[in-house]
């Protein structure tokens, strides 16, 4: 039998150290996304050190900033009051994913670490890079329509499929994360996911027996006018295709700051920083929006089966961005 | 007056269902069972040049595993029954398991891990190790459309008329072709099954929708008699087709549970019904149709084709259905084959008709645009009042009543031609509707009652109730028909110990099963008033069978209940406890001399972002004519579960598969999209009700499959009239209406 060792832990210290002890260890947090891979022999670790009992589910305000921490659940942190009054794009973001079940269940953390839904990766049969390097990319010359359109390598055209991380980017938000050494440091969130490059085997920068600790969410003005649009095979319990955080600051009808940030396209949610600099100056209307979406995708490279991409990902950019304008969350424009 | 037919009726299974008393095939509990894992071929064509099983061996808990190299041969099918249900083969071809180094198909099974756990089985699954030489499969159907080939020519419905003189001289004119991926069943249940053997006597607890084709499927593979296997399957996790032939999986656990004399449990993973069993085939339709410039067609020419695999020929009878749903003198419908290195299709509810309706029911939707008449006004020009091919009178047929209920229920006249012409805010709507088709089957179908004198009465059937409510409307029928309050009738099924009984398939249990009832109660009431009228100052003395009726326990003349004598009282006088009838009910020769089916109508609305090509069936309105309704509510759950279906197929269902390895990449329920329950909005089911005799004494036809029939191309229909583009090959995914 494929047995591993059960290791609670009740401080961060200790699971630290566990799971920093044992190259082939893995912290549980919901078990959402590990436990179904488990079963899948995708993950195949011989200890799981359960960190649900860490002390870091609190969601607290720290002078201006939020932080969120990584075991607070995906569900308490959607609805916690404070998030739905200054970051409702996160909000929203997170309900569009999974279900409610599993929100109740899925972590902050986890969820920032969960896995490529690449068909092939979850095929131990087929060759996949991600899974076990050097055997080749299925995706590439195969089945490709869920892929990448930008940032990918010959090794992987995977894409990182959550959608709170694609909200995180659009706010700035940083990643704590304890060392084994006891120490924390902090990671901004475009910094977190990675490219696959030469080693699509690593998703992120998190080494190993690092443990997230918290998100923390700076101060900013755009909690009147932001969006999270996502389009889907069906209307829930699927990833996104495409998806856009959108997120505008304005002064009357001119945009001060901008946010666009793509999911489903990339290895790591896709910030377009030419496309929201090109929208700062400009009034906030459909043709900008355009503009922007014109910029944002212009060096897309699709692949054989996700060509569409392209074209979905502009029309959903000016979608949310109208959206956003129009008071966001909940308003269809 | 009837006191349960016609009336809602909750399950009376559902109790059990909930609470989980109601025991699946791979829950009943054997003691000393050992679990069996499959192992499955990572190439999808080729042949196994060694497989390793000592590393897989030696693991803990392993008891033994079996490979085409020491696994026992099935005796060769005799039976007629293993043939496959719609196709040409003489003989059964299905696959058998671990019989052959050939490779036919990827994640084909080539070996059998037996261990003590479930889990050691599939830990040891991972051990075992196979090298192959390599082919490549061909799994592309379209890229081999050049090679379809009739399989049974001689036995396909010849053309009506001269189609093609027809369709060239026709004055309006449309064509086009019509595309539909390989589609899974998805139950609930996994398929699996629990055997074990005492002496030479067999024992299997199986996921099935017919105990007697999986006993018949063993008796022969063993070489023993067909008493000596019995089969129990009192629940059904849903199965939709794909357990109407024995899968492979009832012979392996059977051979492995005699081979190491232990109870076998094997139970399918999800990634492992997508090869073990059945499928809805990929289908490329061609349709042609001509008509005059008042709409009257004049030529419909309907070619299909649809995949199987290189060791059988499954035909999925697209074109059946089709050919008789309009009066057209010429039509042409034929229906190839295209073999590819894939496991055998098979049945998946509504066959064919679902995937040749949304072909020829887009096409008539182009065809209304094409002449600019309304689509609904196009089928009534068409309307079929006697069978085109036959000329015969139906037994009954109230598509036209559908038709004009659905269309006013729905607000039909209030729908503008153009596309794109209907807004809701940003949205653009579309109101497309379709015609549903399925037959008024019945097979011959055993029951056993018993009535016994303290007023309870047992039913027992070797049925099946895949979901539909089988248990529910068999004990509404022999309560009506024995008159007793249904609590006070128990109703068995699912086991070779009763009666025989066909399948459940076709939609036909109802018909076939429910006649049987009915046609033993009134034995049951002439063995009773034989008994009865003996006696010389009996109030029921020289009365008929057709004068007599039960009724609260008694036997009385019909509208006269002060002449009557309880039942227990007959019993008693005769010294009897009970009253045991056996019977057989046959469909009627009466039959022969009409055409029968059963139909709907579909009106559907979408609503379709115009920028993200989504569409959302916001309203469906489906108006079916299948006879006497029973149980009206379990019946509306059907129509129900029918559209659900239909939405998926239109809107999310395929599986996908990676040519070059002739693999299924998506067999699990989070790549293989089904709709869920924010795909389903409004949904209404209407009944137009029948009065039919001819098809069977109690009125009933088929419901199950129909309800699904007409949707697709509804929808398809409704997205061409909300965005102006025809989408021609499903699923309707967002990409294709950017
Ligand atoms: C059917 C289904 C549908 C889904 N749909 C969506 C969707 O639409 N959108 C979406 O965004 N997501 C979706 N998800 C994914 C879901 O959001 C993730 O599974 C979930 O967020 C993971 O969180 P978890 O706590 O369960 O993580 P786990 O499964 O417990 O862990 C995942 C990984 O993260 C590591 N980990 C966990 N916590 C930490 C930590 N604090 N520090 C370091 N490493 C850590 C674990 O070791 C493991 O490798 C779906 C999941 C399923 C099963
Ligand atoms: S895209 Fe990445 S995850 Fe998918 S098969 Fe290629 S290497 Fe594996």
């Amino acid at each position: 039998m494929n047995s591993f060792k059960y290791t609670p832990a009740t401080e961060a210290a200790s699971a630290v150290q566990s799971v920093s002890a044992n190259p082939s260890a893995k912290f549980l947090a919901g078990g959402t996304n590990l436990i179904d891979l488990m079963k899948e022999y995708v993950e195949r670790p011989n200890e799981l050190v359960d960190i649900t009992r860490l002390n870091l589910a609190q969601i607290k305000s720290t002078g201006g900033s939020l932080s969120i921490g990584a075991l607070a659940k995906n569900t308490d942190t959607a609805n916690h009051p404070l998030v739905r009054q200054n970051y409702p794009l996160l909000t929203q973001a997170i309900l569009a994913g999974a279900s409610a079940q599993l929100r109740n269940m899925a972590t902050n953390g986890g969820n920032l670490m969960q896995r490529t839904r690449c068909q092939y990766f979850y095929d131990i049969a087929m060759p996949c890079n991600k899974r076990e390097p050097g055997t080749g990319c299925g995706a590439l010359e195969g089945l490709n329509r869920i892929h990448a359109i930008f940032g990918y390598s010959d090794k992987c055209v995977a894409t990182y499929p959550g959608d709170m991380a694609t909200a995180l980017y659009a706010l700035d938000a940083s990643v704590r994360i304890r060392k084994p050494d006891g120490r924390d440091r902090v990671v901004p969130v475009r910094e977190f996911h990675r490219l696959p490059g030469e080693a699509p085997e690593k998703d992120n920068v998190l080494q190993h027996g690092e443990l997230i600790v918290a998100i923390d969410l700076p101060k900013n003005n755009f909690a009147a006018k932001s969006y999270y649009l996502k389009v889907r095979d069906r209307a829930s319990y699927a990833f996104a295709l495409v998806s856009v955080a959108a997120a505008l600051e304005t002064s009357g009808n001119n945009i001060r700051q901008a946010r666009i940030v793509l999911g489903g396209v990339a290895h790591k949610p896709w910030r377009s920083d030419e496309a929201e600099n090109a929208l700062v100056g400009k009034p906030a209307n459909e043709e900008t929006f355009r503009q922007a979406a014109e910029i944002a995708l212009k060096d897309a490279k699709p692949l054989k089966h996700n060509g569409y991409k392209v074209e979905l990902g502009k029309r959903a950019i000016v979608l949310a961005l109208k959206r956003a304008m129009n008071g966001g969350a909940g308003k269809e424009a | 007056m009837a006191r349960y037919i016609g009336k809602e009726m909750s399950r009376v299974d559902g109790v059990a269902k909930v609470t989980g008393k109601a025991k699946y095939a791979a829950e009943f509990q054997v003691p000393g069972i050992a679990y069996g894992f499959i192992v499955q071929s990572t190439i999808g064509k080729g042949t196994i040049k060694s497989i390793d099983t000592a590393e897989a061996s030696r693991a803990p808990g392993v008891i033994r595993i079996y490979t085409h190299e020491n696994a026992p041969k099935p005796a060769p099918p005799k039976s007629a029954e293993l043939k496959p249900q719609t196709n040409s083969q003489e003989r059964d071809k299905s696959f058998r398991a671990l019989q052959t180094n050939r490779i036919f198909f990827n994640m084909q099974p080539i070996a059998l891990v037996l261990a003590e756990t479930f889990e050691q089985a599939r830990y040891a699954a991972r051990l075992v190790k196979a090298s192959y030489a390599e082919e490549k499969p061909m799994t592309d159907m379209e890229a081999e459309l050049k090679s379809a080939f009739m399989p049974n020519p001689q036995r396909a419905p010849k053309p009506r008329g001269n189609p093609s003189e027809a369709f060239q001289t026709a004055a309006v004119k449309i064509e086009a072709e019509y595309t539909i991926p390989v589609e899974h069943h998805n139950p609930m249940e996994p398929h699996g099954a629990i055997a074990f053997w005492e002496n030479e006597k067999l024992t299997i607890f199986d996921k099935t929708q017919g105990v007697y084709t999986v006993r018949t499927h063993l008796a022969t593979s063993f070489g023993i008699p067909e008493e000596n296997v019995s089969v129990v399957s009192p629940f059904v996790g849903g199965a939709f087709g794909s357990s109407l032939r024995p899968n492979y999986y009832p012979w392996l656990a059977s051979m492995a549970a005699r081979e190491i004399k232990r109870p076998v449990k094997l139970v399918y993973t999800r990634q492992q019904m997508y090869t073990g069993h059945g499928y809805r085939p990929q289908t490329w339709q061609k349709v042609a149709l001509g008509a005059d410039k008042n709409g009257k067609l004049t030529s419909i020419i309907h070619e299909a084709a649809n995949n199987s695999s290189t060791f059988e020929d499954y035909s999925d009878n697209t074109t059946n259905f089709p050919r008789s749903i309009y009066a057209c003198p010429n039509v042409d419908s034929p229906q190839k084959i295209v073999k590819t290195d894939m496991s055998t299709p098979c049945a998946m509810r509504a066959p064919g008709a679902v995937s040749g309706m949304f072909a020829l029911e887009c096409a008539m939707d182009e065809l209304a645009y094409s002449l600019k008449i309304d689509p609904l006004e196009l089928r009534l020009i068409n309307y079929a009042d006697v069978h085109p091919d036959s000329g015969k009178a139906f037994s009954s047929k109230a598509l036209r009543e559908c038709y004009h209920l659905a269309a006013e229920k729905f607000g039909w006249k209030n729908r503008k031609l153009e596309p794109r012409s209907m807004r809701d805010g940003r949205m653009l709507v579309g109101w497309g509707m379709a015609t549903g088709v399925w037959g008024a089957f019945q097979q011959p179908a055993s029951v056993k009652i018993t009535l016994r004198a303290d007023g309870t009465a047992y039913v027992a059937s070797g049925t099946s109730d895949i979901g539909p409510g089988t248990y529910t409307v068999i004990t509404l029928i022999a309560a009506e028909y024995l008159g007793l309050p249904a609590e006070k009738v128990k109703f068995e099924l699912g086991d070779t110990k009763f009666p025989r009984a066909p399948v459940q398939g076709g939609s036909f249990t109802t018909a076939s099963v429910g006649t049987a009832v009915y046609e033993s109660a009134q034995n049951i009431r002439q063995k009773l008033l034989d008994l009865a009228g003996k006696e010389a100052n009996s109030p029921l003395k020289a009365a008929k069978i057709d004068e007599v009726e039960f009724a609260d326990g008694k036997l009385q003349i019909k509208n006269e209940p002060a002449r009557s004598i309880s039942v227990s009282e007959i019993m008693r006088r005769n010294n009897l406890t009970e009253l045991t009838d056996i019977h057989e009910a046959k469909p009627s020769p009466e039959r022969n001399k009409y055409a029968t089916g059963a139909h709907g109508a579909q009106f559907v609305e979408v609503k379709v972002d115009p920028d993200l090509g989504i569409v959302r069936v916001t309203r469906v309105v489906e108006a079916t004519a299948c006879g006497r309704i029973m149980n009206p509510k379990t019946s509306h759950s059907q129509e129900i579960g029918g559209i659900v279906w239909g939405i998926g197929m239109a809107l999310t269902e395929a599986t996908e598969i990676d040519h070059r390895y002739g693999r299924i990449m998506n067999p699990n329920l989070q790549h293989y999209h089904v709709p869920v329950n924010a795909d389903v909005l409004e949904v209404e089911t209407m009944f137009v009700e029948e009065d039919d005799k001819i098809v069977n004494p109690l009125g009933i036809k088929g419901m199950g499959e129909l309800g699904m029939v007409g949707i697709p191309a509804a929808i398809a229909n409704a997205v061409f009239h909300a965005t102006g583009k025809r989408v021609r090959d499903l699923p309707i995914t967002p990409e294709k209406l950017l």
